[in-house]
């Protein structure tokens, strides 16, 4: 104690001579008795009896006794909490301070007394602290909202504390910008639904601003904020990764991960094939190689990351094999880190440098290490499979060695080998069997047992050798037991003759000396297949098993995209969500990695609308199932009811669509089916979509029967259809403007063809078209590309692609779609309508059997049946001429006389949609089933 | 955030704690205690323990753990920084960073902590700024301190702290005007028995000494950026324009300070300034072998090899060595079988050489491992990257 000057405290008295000195007048004594007490606190002794003493202290004009009161303040005032109340007026005049920092240090400390008498004092003065003219003050005050909040999270909001946090996001200075950020966050976290950090454009531009010129631990705030932002398309998010790359050449660490974090995340919206992508790549690998030159701690949770990002991006260190090679003076968590990921990295370009390090590895003298590096080894056989051969033969060299757990460890690898690479390298067997008896490990006996069983024709004595281990079965651990009992079974079944009291014995010992319930029942199991049919046993018991896959150590794909987006954190130490260890998950959100933009959208979802998940292995004959179906569509189809609610989700609105917009989709193919009559008029489309399938709408036509009647010949294989252009806009109403336009889908991009026709006197420029909301999401792909001025009289060209990721409107008429065209005179409105059939997209062939089980699987009432006259076609040549259209022929079935043709087709938002032909040869009528 | 921190020494004892939310017990350390028996080495106490509910993350530097609680998800590299810059300011602050000095100055100690960390949020790391705020105690202040009565808690808002330049304090007065720019290279390498490189890769920082008047602004570049591969600067410099002009331009901080750390990977070809030449060899049947090692400089462009060390792990079946260096000292120790070697420098006209015999386990068989040999040296003003400075600017 005496090489310390200030811990001669021991006894009360000395307590009480501080009390003395604390009230005594000299200044300088009192400062001197101040940091006693405060020397003594810090190492954890109580000295709270001099509470009253030291706050009486406070009223100083030194700003040394001043800190040191305040810290000795922070300390006791919980336990004192009545005495607490004494330091508040001190605290709300120094909050008035002309000096900022005494405010600030004051709004400070005020913050950190948790004591509950104290906060609502503490309301007013930070209000004013949080609009202080001082930045310095300022930034404190945000930080103290966070502590608030932590002792009385009701009285901030009441308070409305947090929008004033809000607005500090705002703020001129850039400090107090991370600040802020760093509170909200805080807070955030205990209030997962609320919206605090609501992150739009603006906001993030700020947050990017206040990046650069903020210290390193607001980047750190800000980085992790952004983390949390999706961007709206790739262009957005390659500019915040461009603003964010020169973070990775910060010498602090946590900043580069965070940056690294950002980086991965928004990588996901950027297209593959952008120079850009490639550029980041590049730009990502010497960071984190640097990294791996810092602290020890530092390069463990550096390594622990890396190990997450090389899952997921191998090819940014796939060059960088060298660095993680083991030091000898690593410690050891670093060595191990390090090894998962060569084995990781391990390809054919550098398995033979990772082996040799390995070989190495395994003959150092930490056990862990080496027990490790023999299994990397395996590992890498099972990886690179032309390195098997290299690895098991270094394999054998290891268990010449003798040391007992390099052996054990390496026959637990090499019964993984065997199992990737059967029929190979069996000749090492001879070799395991020597060292059979120095296996005392469980899994290494197991394994062992396990090769044993396996090969046992190839084994001369393996009767001897499972009958050595069985000796003692009662004192092997389950999993020997378990692997010793399938073994001898699989011995007798391969040497009926020899060892049939051997099985006898393995079989009893299971069933009735042991009480664990899975060696028991697995006992039994064989032993009723053993004595009801054997040559049933056989095949279960000696089926061909599959390969093991060479990734089984991977995370699970889900697991590895939330965590790449908490790269830096605990979660991504420790390889769990978050959710799984944080102390009271409450705040926990599931993250997700962005898709890449648009693109990927509408296949996922295509699936989820329509196909059951039924596995095709399920159905057990096909012929009769078909057979069911076709009763099942004999029957007198009822019209359709009001289609219920799909059970997957999809992309927004198609949810809508089925419900409210599938009556008047089956309408509407029921109107281009329906009773063509009549001839084709130049506006086809003028149906009303609104009819209702179970009213038939009156004759109308368009649609399908216009499919079956274009094409003359008969299995010529021809485009989509594409009804005539129909006048839009009549040139009265646009001032000489006529539009006449039609829809088309060409290479699978679905396009609106326009005749742009000037009937004014004067130039027509500067056109532009906007589409209002619709049903489909369909949106102009790119401006309208009309280049040159349209004189007087003259008409243009014009076929605009189109997309179907706009938004999207839950309305009827479902193919309306208003358009509104700019030019230099005005702005015209019209609206079209669009064919259905041009939405059908190229990869709506369904599979066979999913197409039954889907039918099977749609009710009845979802039905709609509806006739097509006077259509000359065979079913032959209708149905190529429906593929023309994505119309997709799944099966044809002739049935007295009827050809009976099963078609689907997909739809832009993925709803599926299925249909039964039935041609009558010489009948001019179609029959026509949709049902979705 | 940062919840507490505990500093524990060697022997397991905590000896300072600091909380700055609520307090949390001490023993909570019981874990990391636990975590630290079952470590065979001191540095191989993992850096993150988990507890029911809390997180340990740990940095052991001087001999001293530095334990910091945190309860929520927080990034354990940002943690892991802080205890690191701790330690870097007690250093800077007492000169050496042990427990005595620490509980020598426990309340300026704790005053810095206090300054550091505001609710787990870091405040004030820049040594200029925490300089402003407390003064590091010296003889000569102590003194002062005690006649005067003045404090050691600065009385001025710290200047720098809202400034653009945060890291700099302003009115800065010298009447030397001097800047002075160490490079530091460290290479480590590994090289196969015939002397060709197998891997080498270098770790540079340039660290920087300014005493300069006023907000100077200064430029430095290099005669071959390119060679740099991976570069961290200091905050304070300009990112924009090394990315375009591979020129370092900044306001630098008043004092000590690293400008810039970086990595020079075996892409590049590196030249290593020194060679061994050796001959290793174990008799067949006799307990005797041969030792016989030759040091000598190449490509240092006429600079001196100083400081030179030469360590090597010998096979385990050697007993003891007997060996004659032609300078400097010898140590063998049996037990760990490690045999170091202290050069000193190295002189061209005359190569150190250690030659004598091992004697070897009697009746052991030969020793199949190859010994490896290590080697530390210093040469002043050269870097073996090749990285020269072309010129600075005010």
């Amino acid at each position: 104690m005496c090489d310390f000057p200030f811990f001669s405290l021991v006894c009360t008295g000395e307590i009480f001579e501080l009390k003395a000195e604390l009230n005594s007048d000299k200044k300088e004594k009192k400062k001197e008795a101040v940091k006693k007490v405060i020397a003594s606190m810090t190492v954890g002794k109580d000295v709270s009896a001099l509470f009253p003493d030291v706050v009486n202290c406070m009223q100083t004009d030194n700003l040394e006794l001043k800190k040191l009161v305040y810290l000795y303040l922070m300390n006791y005032a919980k336990s004192q909490p009545d005495m607490a109340i004494m330091a508040v007026n001190t605290f709300v005049k120094d909050c008035e301070d002309p000096n900022p920092l005494i405010r600030a240090l004051a709004v400070r400390t005020m913050g950190c007394i948790r004591v509950d008498k104290i906060t609502e004092y503490l309301c007013e003065p930070l209000r004013k602290c949080l609009k202080d003219e001082d930045p310095y003050v300022r930034k404190t005050a945000a930080v103290c909202v966070a502590k608030l909040h932590d002792i009385n999270a009701q009285l901030v909001e009441d308070q409305g504390f947090l929008d004033t946090l809000k607005d500090l996001i705002s703020d001129s200075n850039p400090m107090v910008v991370a600040n802020a950020v760093a509170a909200l966050s805080e807070i955030a976290e205990s209030h997962p639904n609320s919206n605090l950090l609501d992150l739009n454009p603006q906001t993030i531009n700020k947050l990017l601003t206040a990046l650069n010129e903020c210290t390193e631990w607001g980047q750190i705030f800000i980085l992790d904020c952004l983390a949390n932002y999706t961007p709206r398309d790739d262009r957005e998010s390659q500019s915040i990764c461009e603003r964010v790359t020169p973070r990775l050449s910060h010498a602090n660490s946590a900043v580069v991960l965070s940056a690294v974090k950002v980086l991965m995340k928004f990588m996901e919206m950027l297209p593959k094939d952008l120079d850009y992508y490639g550029t980041l790549l590049k730009k990502l690998a010497p960071p984190l190689v640097t990294l791996l030159s810092a602290e020890p701690e530092l390069q463990y949770v550096a390594l622990r990351n890396i190990n997450l990002i090389v899952q997921r991006r191998p090819e940014i260190l796939k060059h960088e094999m060298k660095v993680f090679f083991v030091k000898y003076n690593d410690p050891i968590y670093v060595k191990l880190e390090k090894l998962d990921i060569m084995i990781r990295l391990a390809s054919q370009a550098n398995i033979a440098q990772v082996l040799a390090e390995l070989k190495e590895y395994a003959t150092e003298v930490d056990v862990d290490f080496v027990r490790k590096a023999v299994r990397a080894i395996g590992r890498c056989a099972i990886k690179v499979e032309q390195s098997a051969e290299r690895c098991v033969s270094t394999l054998l060299d290891l268990i010449q060695t003798k040391v007992n757990y390099v052996v054990q460890e390496a026959i637990v690898v090499i019964k993984d080998i065997f199992r990737k690479y059967p029929n190979k390298y069996e000749s090492v067997i001879a070799t395991l069997c020597e060292n059979l008896d120095s296996l005392d490990e469980p899994e290494a006996r197991a394994a062992m047992i396990w090769i044993v069983g396996e090969y046992a024709e190839r084994i001369d004595n393996a009767d001897e050798l499972l009958e050595s281990f069985l000796e003692g079965f009662h004192d092997e651990s389950t999993q020997v037991q378990l692997q010793l009992l399938t073994a001898i079974v699989k011995l007798f079944l391969k040497k009926p003759t020899e060892t049939q009291e051997l099985v006898q014995q393995v079989l009893s010992l299971a069933t009735q000396d042991s009480d664990n319930p899975d060696l028991r029942d697995r006992g039994y199991i064989y032993w009723r297949l053993l004595s009801t049919d054997p040559v049933a046993a056989k095949e279960v018991v000696l089926a061909e098993k599959p390969l093991i896959s060479e990734e089984t150590d991977l995370i699970e794909p889900t697991l590895l995209e939330e965590l790449i987006c908490h790269i830096g954190t605990l979660a991504s130490v420790y390889h769990k969500p978050p959710s799984a260890f944080v102390e009271g998950s409450r705040g926990v959100q599931h993250k997700r990695l962005p898709g890449s933009a648009g693109s990927a959208d509408s296949p996922d979802t295509g699936s989820a609308a329509g196909v059951s998940e039924a596995p095709p292995a399920v159905i057990p004959s096909q012929g009769d199932l078909l057979g069911d179906l076709l009763n099942l569509d004999l029957t007198p189809p009822t019209t359709s009811g009001p289609p219920p609610a799909p059970s997957s989700g999809m992309q927004m609105g198609a949810m809508d669509l089925l419900g409210g917009g599938l009556d008047s989709l089956v309408g509407l193919l029921h109107l281009g089916g329906d009773l063509g009559g009549s001839p084709a008029m130049g506006a086809g489309f003028g149906a009303p979509p609104t009819a209702m399938p179970a009213s038939f709408p009156p004759p109308v036509s368009g649609g399908l029967d216009d499919l079956f009647d274009l094409g003359g010949s008969v299995g010529m294989p021809m485009g989509a259809y594409s009804p005539p252009k129909s006048i839009w806009l009549p040139a009265m109403k646009a001032k000489g403007l006529e539009i006449s336009g039609t829809f088309a889908r060409r290479a699978g991009v679905i396009q609106m063809e326009m005749t742009l026709t000037n009937k004014a006197m004067s130039i027509m420029t500067d056109f532009a078209i906007q589409f209002n909301r619709n049903s489909f999401g369909l949106a102009p792909a790119g401006p309208l590309q009309v280049l040159t001025p349209v004189g007087p009289n003259q008409s243009i060209e014009v076929a605009l692609p189109l997309s179907t990721v706009g938004p999207v409107m839950k309305m009827e008429p479902l193919t309306n779609l208003q358009v509104a065209v700019k030019n230099n005179i005005d702005v015209f409105y019209f609206s079209s309508q669009y064919p259905i059939s041009m939405l059908f997209v190229e990869d709506g062939k369904m599979e066979r059997q999913v197409f039954l089980a889907t039918w099977k699987d749609i009710p009845n009432d979802n039905e709609a049946q509806f006739q097509i006259k006077d259509c000359h076609l065979n079913s032959d040549a209708a149905s190529s001429k429906l593929q023309g259209s994505n119309v997709f022929t799944i099966a044809k079935r002739t049935v007295e006389g009827q050809d009976m043709l099963y078609q689907s087709m997909k739809l832009t938002n993925g709803i599926w949609v299925l249909a039964e032909l039935r041609v009558q040869a010489g009948n001019p009528n179609y029959t026509v089933s949709t049902v979705s | 955030m940062i919840h507490s921190l505990f500093l524990v020494n060697a022997s397991g004892d905590i000896f300072l704690e600091k909380h700055w939310k609520s307090v949390v017990s001490r023993s909570v350390c019981d874990y990391f205690f636990e975590a630290q028996e079952r470590a065979t080495e001191p540095e191989n106490v993992p850096p993150v323990i988990p507890t029911p509910h809390h997180y340990l993350i740990s940095v052991l530097r001087h001999r001293i753990y530095f334990v910091a609680v945190i309860q929520s998800e927080v990034p354990p590299l940002f943690v892991i920084e802080f205890l690191h810059r701790v330690v870097d300011t007690f250093q800077d602050y007492f000169g050496v960073c042990t427990e005595a000095a620490i509980k020598d100055n426990v309340v300026v100690v704790y005053e810095l902590l206090e300054e550091m960390l505001d609710n787990g949020f870091p405040l004030a790391t820049e040594s200029n700024i925490l300089k402003e705020l407390i003064k590091p105690p010296t003889i000569l202040r102590t003194m002062v301190n005690t006649i005067t009565g003045s404090t050691n808690v600065g009385e001025q808002l710290p200047t720098g702290q809202l400034s653009v330049v945060p890291w700099r304090r302003t009115g800065v007065k010298y009447t030397n005007n001097e800047a002075y720019f160490d490079v530091v290279e460290e290479i480590d390498a590994i090289i196969d028995k015939s002397g060709s490189t197998i891997t080498a890769e270098i770790q540079g920082v340039i660290d920087a000494c300014v005493k300069l008047t006023g907000m100077p602004d200064l430029t430095l570049s290099f005669m071959n950026p390119r060679l740099l591969d991976d570069v961290s600067f200091h905050p304070c410099v300009r990112f924009k324009r090394w990315e375009a002009e591979r020129i370092l331009s900044f306001i630098p901080p008043d004092g000590n300070f690293r400008l810039l750390s970086y990595h020079v990977s075996s892409q590049n070809l590196v030249a290593i300034p020194v060679y061994v030449k050796h001959n290793i060899t174990f008799r067949e049947g006799s307990s005797q072998g041969r030792f016989d090692l030759t040091l000598g400089p190449k490509q240092t462009m006429g600079k001196a090899v100083e400081s030179v060390l030469v360590s090597s792990q010998l096979p385990r079946g050697v007993l003891n060595a007997n060996l004659n260096p032609s300078q400097g000292t010898y140590t063998f120790d049996p037990v760990t079988k490690m045999l170091s070697w202290d050069v000193g420098k190295i002189n061209p006209q005359k190569l150190p050489s250690l030659k004598g015999t091992m004697s070897l386990q009697a009746g052991a068989s030969k020793p199949d491992e190859n010994p490896s040999i290590n080697i530390q040296f210093k040469i002043q003003q050269m870097a073996i990257s090749g990285c020269t400075q072309a010129g600075q600017t005010l």
